[in-house]
């Protein structure tokens, strides 16, 4: 079926402003969006430009803005997107466009890095490994499927208008650890969060659970962090 | 940065727009107290003036402005809980979608009568 797709296109080396071109693209209903990107690029126009590697929902490159919401290209079926309208793809909002669909991830990876996002412990290295019992292990199970897409942060109301606030990414990345039974970190990074940029930005409009390709339920996860702080009990 | 277009609009679901609801039904609510505070402190400065004052609101327009303010008020309230029961309630986030509905059937339910009445008051004389 042929289908129309409306790309905002933007290079800063030619214009400075971004404008919207449709293609039409022959596709099946049960190609993804990636698939028309490719078509796009490598039989109409070379210089359309996005980030994709793995192109199966695993890598989180291609996090983009498809019909107004933001969701992986290679997770987004053709025929879940009411293909007779047209198809439109922006890039995600709140980061600076780089070029098409392509946008400066640095603010983005500093947030994340902010939280300490690895496992902090201090004595003695066990000989064997940290030994964890399953319950311990659920209650952090959500936030270890994040793929860091950004797809959450740039959904976030409060991130557009304030590119201080850490953004959903960084408190599922430090809810990971916070609620890691095996970790001694917890209290620096609760106090991280604790900042006026940090949980208490959120206003659970629920953008990011929404918009997160692993169904992680971001809110819920920003919400034990906030309750965590509260009652000082993880 | 790229200046125009500026893209489309981030099309969120309930739980985006009860937020925007939220902000604006708030402001309105500010603006409402401000009057209200300045014109019942009137009171002590001389109840003639004050009844002067409040009589002037005794016309349609104030009427349907009124109906605004109680559905403001009254979104602005339920929301307000389904917020707290959101951060506060383990299992809020998970629910806040039932909670939205919630909030708007009790809307309703409150809104419709008032209504009714409120507008018979003020166009039945």
């Amino acid at each position: 079926m042929d289908v129309k797709v409306k790309i905002l296109r933007y290079n800063p080396e030619v214009v400075d402003e971004a404008e919207w071109k449709t293609y039409s693209v022959t596709l099946q209903p049960t190609d993804r969006v990636l698939d028309a990107l490719h078509k796009i690029k490598w039989e109409q126009d070379g210089t359309l430009t996005f980030r994709r590697s793995c192109a199966h929902g695993v890598c989180g490159s291609d996090a983009m803005r498809i019909n107004g919401r933001n969701r992986l290209a290679c997770k987004t079926l053709i025929k879940d997107l009411n293909p007779d309208k047209e198809i439109t793809v922006e890039p995600i909002k709140g980061l600076t466009v780089l070029k098409d669909l392509v946008v400066d991830m640095d603010p983005f990876f500093e947030a994340y890095r902010a939280v300490m996002p690895f496992l902090v412990t201090s004595g003695h290295e066990p000989t064997r490994e940290r030994i964890q019992s399953q319950a311990d292990r659920d209650r952090f199970d959500d936030t270890t499927k994040c793929i860091l897409c950004a797809a959450c942060t740039t959904s976030c109301p409060v991130f557009w208008s304030d590119g201080q606030y850490f953004g959903p990414q960084a408190i599922v990345g430090a809810h990971r650890f916070i609620f890691d039974s095996r970790d001694e970190g917890t209290e620096q990074r609760l106090e991280i969060l604790n900042d006026k940029e940090g949980v208490w930005r959120c206003r659970t409009t629920f953008n990011c659970t929404d918009a997160c390709p692993r169904g992680i339920e971001v809110t819920k996860a920003i919400q034990e962090v906030k309750r965590a702080l509260i009652f000082r009990r993880v | 940065m790229p200046s125009k277009p500026a893209g489309t609009l981030y099309r969120g679901r309930e739980g985006m727009w009860s937020w925007v609801a939220h902000r604006i039904t708030g402001v309105g609510i500010f603006f409402f107290l401000l009057v209200h505070v300045l014109d019942t402190a009137l009171v002590r400065v001389s109840p003639h003036a004050y009844n002067e004052v409040i009589g002037t609101y005794k016309n349609p327009v104030v009427g349907l402005l009124e109906v605004g303010l109680v559905a403001a008020i009254l979104f602005h309230a339920f929301n307000g809980i389904r917020l707290i029961l959101i951060d506060f309630w383990a299992k809020g986030p998970r629910y806040q979608r039932q909670l939205m509905i919630g909030v708007g059937v009790i809307w309703v339910v409150l809104f419709v009568p008032f209504v009714i009445r409120h507008l018979t008051h003020v166009f039945g004389g």
